[in-house]
């Protein structure tokens, strides 16, 4: 058995633990926000947190995440309303949607660590995920709308 | 007669083995013995230098903050950037498709447990680098890491330079075998580690 604790919680897995934590995550436990693009790490439709780092689950094996943490888009916030969640919805960013959540948990690690990004940082962010229905300039207004969010949440506590 | 020649064999074998021990060197007290020869070692850093400049090697050593890929050494797709400690930004890190192993499959990304390019502030480039620059730089603290002699002695073993033999599929092995890029490395060292004269 193979244990994970993902959004908080603690799961035991029996999985071989070369599985991509993908699988795991969409097969075994049923949490099937997380996308499955290609496979191979080229279109981070399947990014999840691994203590707090952007990864790829579709080539990240369960081996690597036992005993870690691990965030998937059901637990990005608790009511759905992390800045960029707000702000993903306030500007109607998606339009299949299938990239989504990488998309957003990618933008996570990138406003926990620059709150205040530039268009440059975005890209340098960014870059790796793809979206094919060409959402890109709605995810870049909705990446510096949410910066605002996250400032004025920060300024009201 | 024979029981005597074998007995010699062994006894020169043990000596070999026993000067040829790299732990022996390594935790010696004394500074490593250089006898200086500009011709070997020279021609040992023509050999290191295929190495170095094959893309195994050079596509972590970039001239740019974007390492390059594949076997013609091109932009890695996506654009990932070296960042302060040479492991990448924000979502863009190494290490979210980088594993500690290589991943199967071709175009799967390769993986080791230190995959990073050289740090911003020590970028140690190999790309563009003539054989004369790039001795130079190698055995410079102010550009190599701040690795002194005996650390860059060591340097063949490392793990990410290892990787360069295991570097999964669909990628080219550097131009020759690991023990022989050792031997090189070695011997551009231990014999005064000279630069190649620049070519005017
Ligand atoms: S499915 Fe993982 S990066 Fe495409
Ligand atoms: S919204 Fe369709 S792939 Fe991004």
């Amino acid at each position: 058995m193979i244990n994970l604790t993902i959004n908080q919680k603690p799961y035991s897995i029996d999985a071989d633990p070369e599985m991509p934590l993908l699988w795991a995550l969409r097969d075994l436990i049923g949490l099937t926000g997380t996308k499955y693009g290609c496979g191979v790490a080229q279109c981070g439709a399947c990014v999840v947190h691994l203590n707090g780092e952007a990864v790829r689950s579709c080539v990240t094996k369960v081996s690597r995440a036992a005993g870690q943490k691990i965030v998937t888009i059901e637990g990005l916030s608790k009511n759905n309303d992390h800045p960029l969640q707000l702000a993903w919805n306030e500007i109607s960013v998606p339009q299949c949607g299938y990239c989504h959540s990488g998309q957003l948990m990618s933008a996570a690690v990138l406003l926990r660590e620059n709150p205040n990004p530039t268009d440059q940082d975005i890209d340098n962010a960014m870059a790796g995920n793809i979206c094919r229905c060409g959402t890109y300039p709605r995810i870049r207004k909705a990446i510096h709308l949410a910066a605002e969010l996250q400032k004025k949440e920060r300024e009201a506590k | 007669m024979i029981m005597s020649i074998i007995l010699t064999m062994v006894g020169l074998m043990a000596f070999a083995w026993h000067t040829g021990n790299r732990k022996e060197i390594l935790s010696s007290p004394v500074v490593v013995p250089i006898k200086k020869d500009s011709i070997a070692s020279v021609k040992a850093f023509e050999k290191v230098y295929r190495v170095l400049m094959s893309p195994r090697c050079m596509n972590c050593h970039p001239s740019g903050d974007i390492p390059l890929q594949g076997d013609d050494s091109h932009l890695h797709e996506m654009f990932p950037k070296r960042g302060k400690d040479g492991k990448g930004l924000f979502a863009m890190k190494c290490g979210s498709c980088h594993q500690p192993s290589n991943t199967p499959g071709k175009h799967s990304p390769p993986g080791n447990p230190e995959w990073h390019l050289p740090p911003a502030d020590m970028k140690m480039v190999f790309q563009g680098k003539t054989a004369a620059e790039l001795a130079k730089q190698l055995i410079d603290p102010k550009q190599n890491g701040n690795k002194s002699m005996k650390q860059l002695l060591a340097h063949s073993e490392d793990g990410l330079v290892r990787w360069g033999w295991q570097p999964g599929e669909g990628r080219t092995l550097p131009p020759m075998s690991h023990a022989e890029f050792k031997k090189a490395w070695e011997t551009w060292l231990n014999n005064g580690a000279y630069a190649p004269k620049s070519k005017p």
